[in-house]
């Protein structure tokens, strides 16, 4: 993983690679994601870039029907919700993102604990067109 | 419990708040000169602005609501007390009480001992998308922020991870509002005057009067079930669930302890504050509740002497109906996963065993966000003098806390007061 850096901006950089980077604490293993110099458990500045599996488990979640600008901008609106949820990866760490091909119209049918695989989604951000994170039910 | 002390006591012994609200003819300073004028006329002895040594403000986000940054020295202008040194504190929803803590540290330290303490925000002349916009920086903007959350939205996240946690009964958020609004029609300065029952009704009326099919809610709970009375916003998060979007300013006049009864024979005392931090939503071991608010009640608590239990009553945070379930659990007035069944059984209404949010809080109150920690020692003033109307609490309460919250949990402040006779 010597392609990225520590530097936040990167997250996104891999990201727009189909790449889901975080870091490791080679002192106390634990994980976080994005990646970040100083190990928040332990301290350390012993730490390493490494590459998720991008699977995990929803943890929480929502279905937004009055949407912030950027989401209103990409479509949606209170006749066209989308979901957004905490993703819990399989290493550990917890990450927020658009959550994809869930039954939006039925909410109380989207079940905490569901399976999902990172995918991710592009918007416009501005003229720009960014990857953002998502995930999907596997 | 071991109990740590401060060098030196603080006392309040003025406070007042503008009416909370939309007000598009007013500017911050004017909400600021209506609140400062009923600060004025609260202190019993009479009031000399001479005596102001400090101004701490709390202030969510001036610079973004109305393009202006720096509102502690122009404030304090305004109203005739400069040079006194003037400082803005943030911390998103919670600036006000971290000012007012801010404030009694200053007093505690031996620097001062009269400080004004104010907290403001007038968010109203924007569109409701940029007030969004403007809130939404109280999070994560590289990481939590693109994902598509809104406040409402993580809120409602927490929602779902306690429903699932507890087994709870969703229907106990719409008490929470049902109880808040009750308390809100019997304060003056809130935002919402009505109770619940009450614009169900005119909501019939009004489809009644134009003519169309008029709704068979046949109480509160059908009424705030059915999508077209109360509509979603960030499920299971609703209309009825938030609290709304306000301008308002509230202040109070704290001094050192020692010279409290020059302004007024009955002064309250600040006798525990505690504050803590936390990192974004997905950083926390527990989506079911606010660690910050945990960790800030047990400082105030140790502070104090006290446990939850000798609280009369509390003005919590009660940004989204779960935000009020989840403070009753952190401050340990009910039992992890028994917060929701505490609001279906009245048990925090009025007459219940932990009166909250008898102001009507922020959901009916209003939510002013840098306004709001201030305008909730405001109602802890009302109650322990005996001067809060038709909704004073009965047996001469002794004991109030506040408990505000910045962001989705980032931020946390108690503070607890006292009256003493």
């Amino acid at each position: 993983m010597a392609d990225y850096t520590m530097n936040s901006k990167d997250f996104f950089t891999a990201l727009s690679n189909e790449t889901l980077i975080g870091s490791r604490c080679i002192d106390c293993a634990s994980f976080t994601i994005p990646q970040r110099k100083i190990c928040p458990k332990c301290h350390s500045l012993h730490t390493e870039i490494i590459k998720y599996s991008g699977s995990g488990k929803l943890v929480a979640f929502t279905v937004i029907f009055v949407p912030p600008v950027m989401m209103a901008q990409a479509g949606y609106d209170g006749k066209n919700p989308y979901c957004v949820g905490i993703v819990e990866l399989d290493e550990g760490p917890r990450i927020s993102a658009q959550i994809l091909d869930v039954d939006i119209q039925r909410p109380e049918n989207i079940k905490i604990g569901t399976k999902m695989q990172m995918t991710t989604i592009t918007r416009n951000e501005g003229y720009i067109e960014k990857s953002f994170l998502a995930f999907r039910p596997t | 419990m071991q109990k740590s002390k401060w060098s030196r006591g603080v006392a309040v012994v003025g406070a007042g708040m503008s009416k909370f609200g939309a007000f598009p003819e007013k500017t911050s300073r004017d909400l600021f000169v209506d609140a400062y004028l009923e600060l004025q006329s609260s202190i019993d002895k009479g009031f000399d602005p001479k005596r102001i040594q400090a101004f701490y403000l709390g202030n969510f986000s001036s610079d973004q609501f109305e393009k202006q940054s720096h509102l502690a020295p122009i404030l304090a202008s305004w109203i005739g007390i400069s040079p006194v040194p003037s400082i803005r504190v943030e911390d998103a929803c919670a600036s006000g009480g971290v000012a007012i803590r801010q404030a009694a540290l200053a007093i505690a330290s031996g620097e001062y001992d009269v400080i004004l303490v104010g907290g403001i925000e007038k968010m109203t002349d924007l569109h409701i998308s940029a007030v969004t916009e403007a809130l939404a920086t109280a999070a994560d903007t590289q990481f939590e922020i693109p994902a598509g959350f809104t406040f409402p939205g993580f809120y409602a996240a927490m929602a779902t991870a306690y429903l699932k946690e507890y087994k709870a009964d969703r229907e106990a958020f719409y008490h929470v509002a049902i109880k808040n609004h009750k308390n809100g029609a019997l304060n003056d300065k809130a935002q919402f005057g009505q109770s619940i029952t009450e614009i169900m009704e005119n909501k019939k009326q009004r489809a009644a009067q134009k003519g169309r099919s008029v709704p068979e809610w046949q109480d509160e709970i059908e009424f705030l079930s059915d999508p077209k009375g109360n509509p979603n916003i960030a499920w299971p998060m609703t209309l009825f669930d938030c609290s709304p979007v306000s301008d308002g300013a509230a202040v109070a006049l704290m001094v050192a302890e020692e010279i409290a009864k020059d302004f007024t024979d009955s002064p309250i005392y600040l006798i525990g504050s505690g504050q803590a931090s936390d990192g974004a939503l997905p950083d926390r071991d527990t989506l079911a509740s606010i660690p910050a608010a945990q960790e800030a009640g047990r400082r105030a608590y140790a502070m104090a002497g006290l446990n939850p239990n000798d609280i009369d009553f509390a003005e919590v945070h009660d940004c989204f109906t779960i935000a009020e379930i989840m403070a009753i659990e952190d401050l340990g007035f009910f039992p992890y996963g028994t917060g929701w069944k505490a609001a279906m059984s009245g048990k925090t209404a009025r007459d219940g065993e932990h009166p909250i949010n008898t102001s009507g809080g922020l959901k009916a109150k209003g939510h002013p966000v840098g306004a709001s920690g201030v305008g909730q020692l405001i109602e802890i003033w009302k109650q322990l003098r005996g001067i809060a109307g038709e909704r004073q609490l009965p047996g001469g309460p002794k004991i109030g806390l506040t408990h505000n919250v910045g962001g989705s949990g980032q931020t946390c402040v108690v503070n607890i007061f006292e009256r003493r006779d």
